[in-house]
């Protein structure tokens, strides 16, 4: 679409030099179209991009690093541990998560204070339990004191500061993940396109228990 | 410093261009009026939007780190912007939030367009609560009437067996189908008596004019690349544009009316965010139309010998009831919709059934006076920041079916969790109540004698406080939830709100619909304008936003705004030809 001056189409119309209810009138109903005419309009113009260009801000913000090499190891490691690839999709380090929390902590630094220390917590205990950082860690001793940590109904009371890090950490990750690419597609989000919408398909209302009879009363676009 | 004054006399200037400043611009200028028309913040297309967009084409995946609504909204602003500050008596809470750009909030809102019924005008008469409108209902249904089908809106006359009598039929296009979830909360409320019925949003689901359908994305809330949905931008500005009748001066915050020896309106000064230099554009009349409390603050920092208390304060009701809607929400999650089929539910950016009020409160006895109407939610939705938070709260629940072996309680990670994600995608439903305040003198704003904004302009203070009815109402919604997810099967996503919370009732401010503060009514003792929006005092003053609101509904204002905008300005037209401004 070309970018309009001034923010809009100023192209005089003569049609609303009338004035008052004249030029009130000019817009009024169209005759209904089928869906499908609707559909097809020539007036939609999609321009989808899957490119983006980070905005001065933002690349200052990209530039700066936050985690230390260790840090982002250790987020890394964790993330794969909560979101690891199966045979649906990959793991939250191939969705990009490490790097989408780092810029995080950098876009919104109130959460800072809270990944550093969880992250360092998490490294005591793990010399407490197994005399080594966390991911010098075998798996197994990874995953036995993430199971200290990870259920909260469960975790000891002694626990409960990891168990905190370990919920927010938890949504960064699948934030991160599910709104990745992979995450989309793993997930079946079908959408975010132009198309004409008829309803819920029927294996879906049968699932439901519904039925559009219960509104057979109302006429739809 | 010098201020900049032109030597051109507009008919007409008008501050704003939302709902009610657009509506005043294209009607003005289609009659042959010569109007300025300012707007505090820059130009805006909603066709240039962040529609289609994905949340992984930002590195902070649409996190609403700089816009309270996510990265790809299209509303500019907030509740805080910076240099522009507002203050509040200790004690009480509002929260403003403005949106500085063409159009201004028609670019954020979720385009519920909900017509005030008979009894919305009548309240006093009704409950002996607030004051009643000088008009009614009939006055404002032609201008209803028209505005439905000039910007178009779709929706349904409801069935009179309903008994929904204070929702008034319109001229809709065709709603869209419900979603399966939408007949699965109609299934469970038909057994509550609570009426769920075609929402009434103004998206086009035909083409309208020179404007496409809808191409059902659900990215309302983006901007639309088709002008599909209604703003002011896509809808009222370009006609007023074309006329060349509008002389549009974007990025000019308003200082003061100015007036003159008599006390009438001459013009209003501004300061140009471009150039930061002062400026005056001269009118014959003033519109103020820059949402209620900015209306209320620009009337209130227009000071003079013939206006002390502020311009049209002689009754010094300038700034007071104050409203906003209430808002209460809860979520539900129901086993029938995990382990969802996938299929493109997007349909348009909003709900497409929802709740009107369906309940007369003195009938019922209900111990809070006014109503509020449910919004729907949920569904297998773009996934975005925030996707499943606190999944610990809630994936131990149905474990049944492929829920798995687990420690005890939710959370954990790894296959477990990742298959949790996937299963619990789109089984969430929620509800959202939106209800009407009782208007109250006493929740107002007022200018704050010491504090300024940037531009050295008196910033406004806010005092609001919640009554009992409103808290009240509140309760009510949370049990209305409840009731209709333990209906639909499901079990709550959050702890229900209770007593200590306020029942989960969100501060004043945070629905976004302010309205009152320069009321009409026949009395200049009482009110700051008359019925026509017109200033008591300042006869070529008028007012064409929220402001001039006596009552809320509990419906969106956005509708009412434009009516009474189009009614205000074809008033100020046959004024005009009377020779009487």
């Amino acid at each position: 679409m070309e970018k309009p001056k001034n923010g809009m189409d100023r192209r005089t119309s003569l049609k609303y030099m009338g004035g008052g209810a004249a030029a009130l009138a000019s817009l009024t109903w169209v005759a209904c179209e089928s869906p499908e005419q609707v559909a097809e309009n020539p007036e939609h113009q999609h321009a989808v991009r899957e490119d983006y260009e980070l905005s001065e801000a933002d690349q200052k913000l990209m530039e700066q690093e936050f985690f230390n090499e260790h840090e982002m190891q250790t987020v890394t490691v964790l993330a794969n541990l909560i979101i690891p690839a199966d045979d649906r999709s990959g793991n939250a380090e191939e969705a990009g998560v490490p790097e989408f929390i780092e810029f995080m902590m950098k876009d919104q630094p109130w959460h800072q204070t809270g990944m550093r220390g969880g992250l360092r917590w998490l490294d005591i205990e793990s010399l407490r339990q197994f005399e080594q950082t966390f991911v010098s860690c075998s798996e197994q001793q990874q995953k036995q004191l993430l199971d200290q940590i990870a259920y909260p109904k469960s975790a000891k009371p002694e626990m409960s500061q990891g168990v905190n890090f370990f919920n927010n950490f938890r949504d960064f990750v699948a934030t991160g993940f599910f709104t990745s690419k992979i995450g989309i597609e793993d997930l079946q989000y079908i959408g975010n396109t132009a198309n004409n919408w008829q309803g819920s398909p029927p294996e879906v209302l049968q699932k439901l228990g519904v039925s559009y009879d219960d509104v057979d009363g109302y006429e739809f676009a | 410093m010098q201020i900049k004054e032109s030597s051109t006399v507009y008919d007409v200037c008008i501050v704003g261009s939302g709902a009610g400043g657009g509506m005043a611009a294209k009607t003005l200028s289609e009659a042959g009026a010569k109007v300025a028309l300012l707007e505090a913040g820059p130009m805006f297309d909603s066709a240039q939007g962040d529609m289609f967009k994905w949340p992984y084409q930002s590195p902070r995946r649409g996190a609403g780190t700089h816009r309270p609504f996510g990265e790809f909204d299209a509303a500019f602003g907030g509740w805080d912007i910076k240099g522009e500050p507002y203050t509040r008596v200790a004690g009480t809470q509002f929260d403003w939030f403005r949106s500085r750009m063409l159009g201004g909030r028609t670019n954020h809102w979720g385009r519920i367009s909900l017509r005030f019924g008979e009894k919305d005008f009548k309240r006093k008469s009704v409950d002996g609560l607030g004051d009643d409108w000088p008009i009614s209902y009939t006055d404002i249904k032609p201008y209803y009437d028209r505005i439905d089908k000039m910007i178009g809106v779709f929706g349904v006359n409801h069935d009179r067996s309903l008994g929904l009598d204070n929702e008034p039929d319109g001229h809709f296009l065709p709603p869209p189908k419900p979603r399966a979830y939408e007949l699965l909360v109609k299934k469970a409320c038909d057994q509550l008596d609570v009426p769920v019925v075609p929402s009434r949003l103004s998206i086009l689901t035909r083409p309208v004019g020179k404007r496409a359908a809808c191409h059902y994305c659900s990215q309302c809330n983006r901007g639309c690349s088709t002008h599909s949905n209604f703003s002011s931008p896509s809808v009222l500005i370009p006609p007023a544009l074309e006329t060349g009748n509008v002389t549009l001066i974007t990025n000019a915050m308003a200082r003061e009316v100015l007036t003159d020896d008599e006390g009438l309106a001459t013009g209003v000064s501004y300061i140009s965010k471009d150039d930061n230099m002062e400026y005056v554009v001269k009118a014959k009349a003033v519109v103020l139309a820059a949402s209620a409390c900015e209306t209320a603050r620009l009337m209130l920092n227009s000071k003079s010998s013939r206006h002390p208390n502020g311009l049209g304060n002689s009754s010094g009701m300038v700034g007071k009831y104050l409203m906003d809607s209430t808002g209460g929400d809860l979520g539900g999650i129901f086993p029938q919709m995990m382990d969802g089929i996938p299929y493109n539910e997007d349909g348009v950016g909003g709900m497409h059934m929802y709740m009107p009020w369906w309940i007369d409160n003195q009938k019922a006895k209900l111990d809070f006076p006014r109503g509020y109407h449910i919004e729907i939610w949920g569904g297998r939705s773009m996934p975005s920041y925030g996707f499943a938070g606190g999944i610990q709260g809630y994936n131990g629940w149905f474990t049944e079916g492929g829920g798995g072996e687990r420690p005890e309680g939710g959370g954990g990670y790894g296959a477990q969790l990742k298959n949790d994600y996937r299963r619990f995608y789109g089984a969430s439903v929620g509800f959202s109540g939106r209800g009407e305040p009782v208007a109250l003198e006493s929740n107002y704003c007022e200018i704050d004698p010491g504090v300024v904004d940037q531009w050295g302009i008196p910033v406004l203070r806010f005092n609001y406080v919640w009554s009992d009815y409103e808290i009240l109402q509140a309760k009510h919604m949370q049990d209305t939830f409840e009731e209709i997810i333990h209906t639909m099967g499901g079990r709550l996503l959050w702890n229900k709100a209770g007593k200590e919370s306020n029942y989960g009732l969100h501060a004043p401010g945070r629905i976004i619909h302010e309205v009152g503060v320069a009321r009409m009514g026949k009395d200049a003792k009482k009110a700051p304008v008359n019925e026509y929006c017109q200033a008591f005092d300042c006869k070529n003053l008028f007012v064409a936003d929220g402001a001039s609101f006596v009552s809320m509904a509990d419906k969106n204002p956005t509708w009412t705004i434009l009516a009474l905008s189009l009614r205000t300005s074809e008033y100020i037209i046959d004024q005009k030809k009377k020779g009487n401004i």
